[in-house]
């Protein structure tokens, strides 16, 4: 069961390569991920074995693919992603389209195999093959600027991913049996000193794909340099690998060392949640608008991870989804525009509203949703995440609380421009958004107002992970 | 004992066909059907039929280890033969002299798997050295191949001649040529001796470095590289450097501990300086044959990890890297001949002219960058498992590990240019057949990457 997530992406991907044919390769990579979404959906809810097998015998390496709550959650969400961003994108126009769709599957099957591997070295691996195909995807059809920007995100995150590497070593070194297994890992005879040596290894990692401030610089440009397709996967999914590093490894694995650096690490993520929020409010272009607000909304899961408290954790856990989820609304939306007026500058829309009213709702929809309105899936992780944040430190939670007025502010600011005012020229030269564009929206803001309303299916499925994590 | 023994037959065999035989098509087969001979005979004698066996006194001792490394290189000269045959032939009628060439080349390479005696090692290094000289000036109307083959010849002859010097104070301090477990430990209380020894190990060292191009030993390195004929290069890169390292891991897996301390300072200081000349220059450089020569330098000092203790991880280690290595290169060099200039703008565009040479290009840069599911990966993993394991600090993990970030830098360039950068690429007509030869290079080197231990598990058993 769980090696079908691997090979129905890989082995459509390597069909794609051979049809030339744009509509038909769209359909097939359509049709390959919606069954890759209906077996999601199922795994979600079901008991699934874990799937194992040797691989390297002489490395004591297994391929072992297994699913708890947390990677479930995780899987949920990349399954929904790829078909939502493929039908949104589906009527754009890019050259040679068989290869880019091909190349989103290759991620797809990464991205899975990352939160699916119960073996460091496996994950490892998936954590480097997840990256090559973005790499070429973004320097092939990204913007203006996008080979040398593209470079530089890739390495930053090939140097980080090298110092995990390192961590991997070091604690496979110090198992017995030299396995590298998660429970081996977590039973690893290491010293004090040493775990806070190899939890720093694998931090790195962590704190660049996130990113955590100051390790940010990569993205705010790399999301507004690639394809809005591939930055819909960058940001709704694969930013969430850094924080699954987290709950994954960190946490488990160095529990003391983890409490050790709490402060520290929620000092700079809360930092850095301002940073971004501020910066925000300044962009005019929108996707680098949405780019900050997805750095201070990701700086505070992490925050509210390090703060090592059952319900931020809880919080930080359904966020991880609902994050996704409200992100790629926002990117479809930004998409549209972008397609349809051929600007990114929100100084030049406005009147959205009156000219396609149903895209305006929805973009209001969203934004309610990105600034984490009552009734929205935001509203019940972050209201989780501030009570654990408070109970670590008050004044950190009402530090990090500014954030909530300052994503109100540019948030409403930008629909403000976009939705309201005088109908601009781009606006009304703009051609009706595609249906189905519309159709994954709609799709979409239902998922965001009803795990908002009746969020118990989430706590379900977390409540697995989020008593392990708590028997440390 | 058969490998020896029948590469030297085959040498003199090729070198008389240029008499007899005009075609280079002929010459070309005979000279593969000779390599196949050579691989039968030495898998004879892995398992245990020999074609003439006596006693060597103890000279040259066949491990199973050195057996299977034969194997290893001959193969690997069986496909760079395969691809290359054509390319030979360009530069003279007589394409046979350069095959016999290659097998004497191979003879050194089998004296080098199998040497337990000092002599042995000189004598197989010269044997190795001499045919590469002429090769190196193959191009004998070229004033940079002419240039190359002297520096070569003339840098050559004076490391061998501090390898002798090296040898003479190690019988001179042991009494002996033969490399039995540490003659002299400094528990031992003979000071004078000791020092002698210390001394001799430290100059074998040099000269072991000069071969192997490790700084500050490879100033010859990029000059020559550049200079010789680029298929010759890439033999040069390739099969040599590997024989090169595996004489010098067996010297100093016995005797390193002769040296003690010193052993760990010096080669950090070799292995960090390595890293640093080969990837550094090789992030300025303009020509790609040239950045070729100094990622073979980097590459070097991460193949010197194998030296830094004995483990498990460092055997497997080096015979992983070393064939892993080899292909790549081989590949790569292979792409680079069918390329009218050295610079990187000739590989401007190859993805939209020959999407599968882009693809299989792309497949050999990300091994030598070690990316994963490449073989390239599992050999820098296990060089490091092995520095890690002989107890190597972190710190000097963590600088190698910077530095294979620094090589992603210009082996990517290359990529950058081939697939975003607009243009022609400027190349000549290359045939469907040579790419698919190159294609199973690629496949060989994404199968090392999932399945690493198909190369090594026949060390065993």
């Amino acid at each position: 069961m769980l090696i079908s997530f691997l090979l129905i992406p890989i082995l459509t991907a390597i069909v794609l390569l051979f049809i030339k044919k744009d509509t038909l390769a769209a359909q097939t990579a359509i049709a390959a991920s919606l069954v890759t979404l209906v077996l999601a959906v199922f795994a979600s809810f079901n008991q699934v074995e874990a799937f194992d097998m040797a691989w390297l015998p002489s490395l004591n390496s297994r391929f072992t693919l297994e699913a708890d709550g947390l990677a479930k959650i995780l899987i949920l969400l990349t399954a929904i992603s790829l078909p939502a961003i493929l039908i949104a994108s589906a009527k754009n126009e890019y050259k040679q389209k068989n290869i880019f769709l091909s190349l989103l599957l290759f991620t797809q099957a990464g991205l899975m195999g990352v939160f699916l591997a119960g073996d460091a070295l496996l994950f490892y691996f998936f954590w480097e093959l997840a990256l090559i195909p973005v790499y070429f995807l973004c320097s092939i059809w990204g913007g203006e600027k996008r080979i040398a920007i593209t470079f530089k995100f890739f390495i930053y995150t090939f140097l980080g991913s090298l110092f995990m590497l390192i961590g991997i070593l070091f604690l496979n070194a110090h198992t017995a049996e030299h396995s590298f297994s998660i429970q081996a890992f977590i039973h690893a005879n290491l010293t004090g000193e040493q775990k806070i040596t190899a939890f720093a290894l694998f931090f790195i990692a962590f704190a660049i794909k996130m990113p955590i401030f100051p390790l940010h610089t990569w993205q705010p440009d790399t999301y507004e340099q690639s394809p809005t397709a591939v930055t819909m996967v960058m940001s709704a999914v694969m930013v969430k690998m850094g924080l699954y590093g987290i709950l994954r490894w960190l946490l488990p694995l160095f529990p003391v060392a983890f409490a050790a650096h709490t402060n520290v690490v929620v000092f700079l993520s809360v930092v850095g949640i301002l940073y971004a929020s501020f910066i925000a409010i300044r962009q005019d272009d929108i996707k680098r608008l949405i780019a900050y607000s997805s750095i201070a909304h990701i700086g505070l899961m992490n925050a509210a991870i390090f703060t090592n408290t059952g319900i931020a954790i809880q919080g930080a856990l359904i966020q991880l989804f609902s994050h996704g989820i409200n992100v790629l609304g926002l990117w479809i939306i930004a998409d549209i525009l972008e397609q349809q007026t051929g600007t990114r500058s929100m100084q030049q829309m406005g009147g959205l509203a009156k000219k396609q009213p149903t895209l305006a709702i929805l973009l209001v929809g969203f934004a309610l949703a990105n600034i984490a309105m009552p009734l929205t899936n935001a509203f019940v992780g972050e209201f989780l995440m501030f009570n654990g944040l408070f109970i670590l430190n008050p004044w950190i939670a009402a530090f990090a609380g500014i954030s909530i007025v300052l994503a109100a502010i540019y948030t409403l600011n930008m629909v403000q421009k976009v939705a309201y005012g005088e109908i601009s020229e781009k606006i009304n030269n703009m051609p009706a958004p595609n249906k189905a564009a519309q159709a994954v929206l709609i799709i979409l803001l239902i998922i965001v107002f009803v795990t908002g309303v009746y969020p118990q299916p989430l706590f379900t499925l977390t409540a697995d992970t989020l008593q392990q994590l708590l028997a440390k | 004992m058969n490998a020896i023994i029948v590469s030297t037959l085959l040498g003199v065999i090729m070198m008389f066909c240029s008499w007899g035989i005009k075609s280079q098509k002929t010459q070309h087969t005979i000279a593969l059907v000779g390599l196949f001979v050579l691989i039968i005979s030495n898998l004879a004698q892995l398992n245990g039929w020999f074609v003439i066996d006596f006693d060597t006194k103890g000279m040259l001792a066949f491990t199973r280890f050195g057996l299977f490394v034969n194997t290893l290189f001959f193969v690997i000269t069986f496909i760079y033969i395969w691809l290359n045959g054509e390319e030979i032939a360009k530069f003279d009628n007589q394409a046979a002299d350069f095959y016999a060439l290659f097998f004497f080349i191979l003879c050194g390479a089998s004296i080098l798997t199998s040497f337990d005696n000092l002599l042995m090692l000189f004598i197989g290094i010269e044997i190795l050295s001499i045919p590469l000289y002429i090769l190196t000036g193959a191009d004998k109307k070229n004033l940079f191949s002419n240039e190359a083959a002297l520096k070569y010849f003339l840098m050559g002859s004076f490391s061998t001649g501090i390898l002798l010097l090296g040898i003479t104070f190690i019988y001179g301090a042991t009494g002996s040529f033969h490399l039995v477990e540490p003659i002299l430990r400094p528990s031992d209380g003979l000071p004078k001796e000791q020092m002698i020894l210390s001394a001799g190990l430290l100059l074998v060292f040099a000269a072991m470095n000069f071969k192997v191009s490790a700084a500050p030993f490879h100033f010859w390195t990029p000059d020559v590289y550049d200079g010789a004929p680029t298929v010759f290069t890439s033999f040069m890169a390739t099969i040599v450097k590997a024989a090169g390292f595996i004489a010098f891991i067996t010297i100093f897996n016995s005797q390193s501990k002769a040296l003690g301390y010193t052993w760990e300072l010096v080669l950090s200081f070799v292995i960090v300086s390595t890293l640093l000349v080969g990837n550094i220059v090789a992030v300025f450089q303009r020509s790609v044959k040239r950045m070729l020569a100094y990622s073979s330098i980097a590459q070097a000092g991460f193949m010197l990890f194998a030296l830094y203790g004995k483990s498990i991880f460092a055997t497997e280690g080096i015979v992983l890297y070393a064939t892993v290595y080899s292909l790549a290169t081989i590949g790569v060099f292979g792409v680079l001949i069918k390329m009218k200039e050295n610079s990187f703008e000739a590989f401007n565009g190859l993805a939209k002219a020959n999407p599968l040479l882009a693809f299989v290009t792309t497949i050999f840069l990300f091994s030598l960058a070690g990316i994963p599911l490449t073989g390239g990966f599992f050999a820098k993993y296990y060089m490091l498992n092995a520095l890690y394991a002989a107890g190597a600090g972190l710190w000097l993990i963590i600088i190698a590990i910077l530095f294979a970030a620094v090589s992603v830098f210009y082996y990517f360039k290359l990529v950058q240019a081939m697939y975003f950068a607009s243009g022609e690429p400027t190349m000549h007509e290359v045939p469907k057949k040579y790419t698919y030869a190159l294609l199973l290079i690629a496949i060989l080197l994404l199968i090392l990457g999932v399945f690493p231990s198909v190369v090594f598990n026949y060390l065993y058993f």
